[in-house]
């Protein structure tokens, strides 16, 4: 009897495109995906209990290790929470500073994900010409703290250290040089004809659906849903800051690259605003030595390179939170994997995955 | 067949086979080196000057490894298929033509042709050399038992013959206007003017389906890394890994001295200009030079196909073209003579 069979092909935790620890298990027919399981748990550290332990000052460090290409952007949401939670407001300055890095951050991420992308889908050059300009943030960020990519630099009340005065200097320099750069990314990508046959129509996901499985970030705003919380829900300074959010149509691994482009674009518009308008003045507002927030509870979220970055503390009064839980915008986003490369080939889930720009740090935590 | 005949024959097999692992090991070299450069990096330059001894490194580093056959291939095949790719890659080089017959500078009685065997259907022994070359491929992917390997061994048996056809339809036309399928007779033929002046269509769907025929990117699905981890090699290891690899540059120089061979004229000077005092048979080197420079310059510069739109752009494309080049052809020869 001759009979047909799906084939189970187990991809990851060990894959050269998963992006890290993240098992997908793919049921195919010929190389058709009938089914896809998602499998995530390796890289589980145990962050929101860690917190439970720990009181409030010393977690910062653990929320580098979330989103490792984002450090400082999760930073920023943990600090911003506490704040709330326990009603400090960081100085003006601190804020900008704030400001500048967490998108400085936020193209160095994009960077990140645009080579890994890139490579995955077989253009292997892109990744270098990318690393050269996240290598220039990231000299910023050494110069500013100390560290390059699991930076613990913001505090609960503000930041630690002032900008040095080189930093102008080297980031308008940045600021400056960075738009001939993406033209240059986009001069081989963005109308070369393969990269439009493998990610035009590819891991398509419409508006409806994005919304219902969670998608937040870039991912959201290529279906054309243009949600971003420093625009729906403004916080620290950017209400003052001009910039625009850019959507897709129809929600296919090429809008969302585009998407991601143009919002590095954007990130550098709001830089430079900031570095304009950054006031002089105190960086670290009066916080006392043993943190005990008022009971009660609280949800702050920030807008992180891959999307929603939501913190919840809820405070028993101790100098320790009774419970912390992230919303990790790549834990969320990677359940929508599933819809997206439902019919497409073993190709389609390298592109999507890509696509989504999961960090599994995140999605484990 | 005299005994200076053997002898003579003996010392071109030599040479030529030296010639190829010679270049076979600077392509790796050179590969790294470009894609450094293309980079912004500076690619090897440790091992000797500018990096020069790095081949030999490689080479002794893959002999010393671990060998290791997994417990779940089929030994035989196992065994077979990187030997297979191999001879297959290096013996499609025996009917190429490198330059004109010479005497040697007086040192040979009679003037004998550079090429190890002057076939009359060279071009068809090269065809069925590389046929044979997929074999290598589909065992090594089938026997390794591993699921990546036969996904991509299944790839590269579906994307080599159906780019086979249009590589063979497109060469038609340079056999028509020749009217032989030895290779020393197409050289010779070119001495006015190389067929790529008259066959643009044809040598267009020649290189492209050359890309595809090498599994080089934009068509290397069967290796594809970020899909099929290491495709159907991805069992092998050590000498064996290292056969594979060697037999993919053997074929894309192959492929090369095949484009320079039947569309550039092989070892003939400039159209109109001659050979301007160069040896022919730097003409021949310094023009598959150029091939295997393109083919990096692509490799490192293109994203990759998708596997359904590779064999659409095949069937639906490269095929129906390749046959019109045949038709367009035949009607100019007709009408012109």
């Amino acid at each position: 009897m001759l009979e047909t069979r799906e084939l189970i092909l187990n991809m990851g935790p060990q894959h050269p495109s998963t992006h890290g620890v993240l098992r997908l298990v793919l049921k195919l027919e010929g190389e058709t995906i009938v089914g896809t399981d998602v499998v995530i748990g390796y890289l589980h550290r145990g962050s929101e209990k860690i917190a439970e332990n720990l009181p409030y000052f010393e977690f910062v460090p653990y929320t580098d290790r979330l989103d490792y290409t984002a450090a400082l952007s999760s930073n920023l949401g943990y600090v911003m929470a506490v704040e709330k939670i326990s009603s400090i407001r960081p100085p003006e300055r601190a804020e900008y500073v704030r400001v500048i890095l967490t998108e400085f951050q936020r193209i160095a991420a994009h960077l990140v994900w645009l080579a890994t992308h890139a490579l995955d889908l077989g253009a292997m050059s892109v990744f270098l010409y990318c690393f050269r300009e996240r290598e220039a943030i990231l000299d910023l960020f050494e110069m500013v703290t100390g560290a390059r990519l699991t930076i613990n630099f913001f505090r609960i009340g503000g930041v630690p250290a002032d900008l040095p005065p080189q930093f102008f200097a080297r980031s308008w320099e940045f600021v400056e040089t960075f738009p001939d750069r993406i033209k240059e990314y986009e001069a081989l990508l963005t109308r070369n004809k393969i990269w439009l046959k493998r990610t035009r129509n590819v891991a398509v996901i419409s508006a409806e659906d994005a919304i219902d499985l969670g998608l937040t970030g870039p991912s959201l705003r290529g279906s054309g849903v243009s949600f971003d919380v420093r625009r729906a829900e403004p916080y620290s300074i950017y209400e003052r800051l001009q910039f625009d959010i850019p959507i897709g149509e129809k929600g296919d691994v090429f809008d969302r690259y585009m998407v991601r482009m143009e919002e590095m674009r954007q990130s550098l518009r709001i830089i430079r605003q900031c570095l304009e308008q950054i006031p002089e003045g105190d960086l670290l507002s009066r916080v006392p030595r043993k943190l005990k927030p008022a009971p009660g509870e609280v949800y702050v979220r920030i807008e992180a390179p891959k999307g929603e970055l939501g913190f919840y503390i809820v405070s028993d009064g101790s100098e320790k939170p009774y419970r912390l839980k992230i919303r990790g915008p790549s834990f969320v986003n990677l359940q929508s994997l599933p819809a997206m490369v439902q019919g497409g080939l073993v190709a389609d889930v390298v592109a999507a995955i890509g696509s989504i720009d999961v960090v599994l740090g995140e999605v484990d935590r | 067949m005299s005994v200076l005949w053997w002898l003579v024959t003996l010392v071109k097999v030599g040479v030529i086979f030296g010639a190829v692992l010679g270049v076979v090991a600077y392509m790796t070299l050179a590969e790294r080196k470009v894609s450094g450069h293309i980079q912004l990096r500076l690619g090897p330059n440790r091992v000797g000057p500018f990096g020069l001894l790095q081949p030999i490194a490689d080479g002794l580093k893959l002999m010393f490894k671990e060998d290791i056959i997994p417990d779940h291939v089929d030994k035989v095949i196992y065994l077979l298929a990187p030997a297979i790719s191999t001879v297959a890659a290096f013996a499609a080089y025996a009917v190429i033509p490198l330059g004109p017959p010479t005497d040697f500078f007086g040192l040979l009685p009679e003037p004998v042709p550079l090429q190890i065997a002057d076939v009359n259907i060279g071009i068809l022994y090269i065809f069925a050399l590389s046929s044979m070359g997929v074999y290598g491929i589909v065992l090594a992917g089938w026997s390794s038992n591993n699921k990546y390997s036969l996904l991509g061994g299944l790839r590269s048996s579906a994307q080599m013959i159906s780019y086979e056809l249009s590589l063979g339809m497109s060469v038609v036309g340079v056999l028509m206007m020749s009217g032989s399928l030895s290779l020393t007779r197409v050289v010779e033929d070119q001495a006015g003017l190389w067929y790529v002046f008259l066959q643009p269509l044809g040598f267009i769907i020649f290189i492209i389906a050359a890309f595809a025929e090498t599994n080089r990117l934009p068509f290397d699905l069967p290796e594809a890394e970020p899909e099929l981890v290491a495709g159907y090699h991805t069992e092998y290891s050590s000498m064996k890994f290292s056969l594979f690899f060697m037999s993919e540059y053997a074929a894309m120089f192959t492929i090369s001295a095949m484009a320079v061979t039947l569309y550039f004229g092989g070892w003939q000077g400039l159209p109109g200009l001659g050979t301007l005092g160069i040896p022919p048979v730097l003409w021949f080197v310094g023009k598959v030079a150029f091939f295997l420079f393109l083919f990096l310059w692509v490799r490192w510069t293109l994203p990759r196909f998708r596997y359904d739109q590779l064999m659409n752009l095949g069937w639906k494309v490269f095929l129906p073209l390749s046959l019109l080049n045949v038709l367009l052809t035949g009607l100019g020869l007709v009408l012109l003579r």
